[in-house]
């Protein structure tokens, strides 16, 4: 196609445009339930509007909730990283390592995070009224996990030869050729890794608070579905989605800082 | 002068499913100490193999190295590489390259003391305004100066360089090798370099040893360049030695690669000094009138 001048805004413009419209025509003929746009914009006005504002447990402004879920979500995915980053070198480095835990890894990947969560509650029992957040967290950071583990281990195993051989023949220790060569070279694809974790991690926690009931985007949906204040869910959906997309271009921006090392 | 570099009866296989591969076989060579020596033949005849044993980055199969007195038993910065690609971390910049090398070997020293080193061969090599930068703004050529000012900087035992200047264009080529001769000139460095470029041998070298074609690579014959140092090239490129030699060069490697090759390897002269050179397969054993196996394609003597 040719391109022409605001393109760049005119086309974007008619793609929300149709998907507006398409929300209209639905909610008029065959999904009655389904509020319509405007009806959406004005049961949620207060929460925009005021993004800040705290009512009660569970009704705040709109920014309020995605912080809440934002802590919940940095914690787990910083959790992911450590433990994901040292087990991808692991991989990487040994074969031994990769031939005793690659299967039991391809089993636990494709776990839902529906799944983990019950069982990381059941973990932190014992923990008594920080059990459900424990077990979000668990959730979080077994499920995002994998991405930054499988893209370590390729990079690592990736790092070229010549590299190692300089290492080698300047006989460098051990940590120094892990700091000095190994890391550095298998940066970027650490940062893939980094940048596909945040997004499950996104994807996580909303299934984690709708579960537990916890403050947070996530569960003011689940609430609000059961409130029957159907406008508040899509409000939620719109949210949860622009949140994402934020977050995966602050991401791809730090990856991009790294990729031309 | 005594032998520095004693390679010994060096083999090296590789298992392979139709039984062990022999790459090189009954490789013997002694090398004094300040010796520039070029070892030249076909592409895949094993030579980078040979040096690689001697970088410790490949092990030997049978036989030994002995540098400077000690049974060589892995890699270690008491030899300077310079590889065929740069093989420089494209995430430092040339002076960091450097520096990685010269903090490993001088940890005793200093870190002005350090700096300066690297500085100095940076200096050297002709990159005095480009040591802050990183690989990825300097061009092949001045990568590979990095790479050389590298191997130098360790004041290592032993020079080991593989088709450092294979991938440059002929100009840079010719310019590199000045860089590397001007260095060498400084303190004569026992240095082996292995490359497919006879007049880059001629140039470079006091010998020149030529392995027959492989498998069960072994020398072949050696030359002697007796050309003076320091070495012009254009004195050289008029004299008539200087084609004589090329000619035996070629020649060496157009015929006798391949007629050596289904001779058996020369058993192992326990000699008690290695000064001779044409040790290796005197000339008159060889059956000229053999037919070659294979007839040679081009030759890299360009």
């Amino acid at each position: 196609m040719k391109r022409f001048r605001l393109d760049w805004l005119v086309l974007p413009a008619l793609g929300f445009g149709a998907v507006i419209a398409f929300w209209y025509f639905s909610s008029a003929t065959w999904a009655k339930e389904l509020p319509n746009p405007t009806k959406t914009w004005l049961a949620s006005r207060d929460y925009v509007l005021k993004p800040f504002e705290k009512r009660g447990e569970m009704d705040q402004g709109i920014l309020r909730f995605t912080w809440y879920s934002l802590v919940l979500v940095t914690k787990g995915y910083l959790l992911a990283l450590v433990l994901g980053t040292p087990l991808g070198f692991f991989l990487g480095l040994s074969k031994t390592f990769t031939k005793t835990f690659d299967p039991i890894i391809q089993i636990l990947r494709p776990v839902s995070p529906l799944a983990w969560l019950p069982l990381g509650i059941i973990l932190f029992m014992g923990a008594g009224k920080s059990a459900s957040e424990l077990g979000a967290l668990f959730t979080i950071a077994v499920c995002a996990m994998w991405p930054t583990v499988l893209n370590t281990a390729v990079g690592v195993r990736a790092v070229p030869q010549d590299y190692l051989n300089v290492a080698r023949v300047l006989k460098l220790s051990r940590a120094k050729t892990l700091w000095k060569v190994l890391i550095p070279a298998t940066l970027p694809y650490m940062f893939t890794g980094f940048r596909l974790s945040l997004g499950i991690a996104w994807l996580v926690i909303v299934a984690a608070e709708m579960l537990t009931g916890r403050p947070g985007i996530g569960g003011f949906l689940w609430q609000e579905y059961n409130a029957l204040v159907y406008e508040h869910i899509i409000l939620c959906i719109l949210t949860i989605g622009i949140v994402g997309f934020v977050l995966d271009r602050l991401m791809s921006l730090i990856e991009l800082r790294f990729k031309t090392a | 002068m005594s032998d520095h570099v004693e390679l010994s009866n060096l083999t090296k296989t590789y298992p392979t499913p139709g039984g062990p591969a022999v790459i090189v076989k009954n490789f013997n060579l002694r090398i004094r100490r300040g010796e520039f020596v070029c070892l030249i033949g076909h592409s895949g005849c094993g030579k980078s193999t040979v040096l690689s044993m001697l970088a410790g980055l490949n092990e030997i199969s049978e036989g030994g190295i002995v540098l400077a007195g000690r049974e060589l038993t892995g890699p270690g910065p008491d030899r300077g590489v310079v590889f065929q690609s740069p093989s420089l971390l494209p995430w430092l910049t040339a002076y960091e390259n450097v520096m990685l090398g010269v903090d490993q070997v001088f940890f005793t020293a200093s870190a002005a003391e350090r700096r300066q080193i690297a500085e100095y061969y940076l200096t050297v090599v002709g990159l005095g305004d480009a040591m802050d930068k990183r690989p990825a703004a300097l061009s092949q050529g001045m990568r590979q100066r990095v790479g050389i000012a590298r191997a130098f900087a360790l004041s290592p035992k032993m020079l080991l360089l593989d088709e450092p200047f294979g991938m440059l264009d002929s100009l840079t080529r010719m310019e590199l090798q000045q860089v590397l001769v001007d260095l060498w000139n400084r303190n004569h460095l026992t240095a082996l370099m292995v490359t497919h470029d006879v007049d880059e041998a001629l140039f470079l070298a006091d010998r020149i040893v030529m392995m027959t074609n492989g498998p069960e690579a072994f020398v072949g014959d050696i030359l002697h360049v007796p050309f003076p140092r320091p070495r012009d090239r254009r004195v050289l490129l008029e004299d008539p030695e200087y084609y004589r030699l090329r000619e035996e060069l070629i020649e060496f490697l157009e015929v006798r690669a391949y007629t050596l090759k289904n001779q058996s390897p020369p058993p192992s002269p326990p000699r008690p000094d290695g000064a001779a050179s044409r040790e290796a397969a005197p000339r008159s054993a060889v059956p000229m009138a053999a037919p070659c196996p294979t007839t040679p394609s081009v030759l890299s003597a360009s």
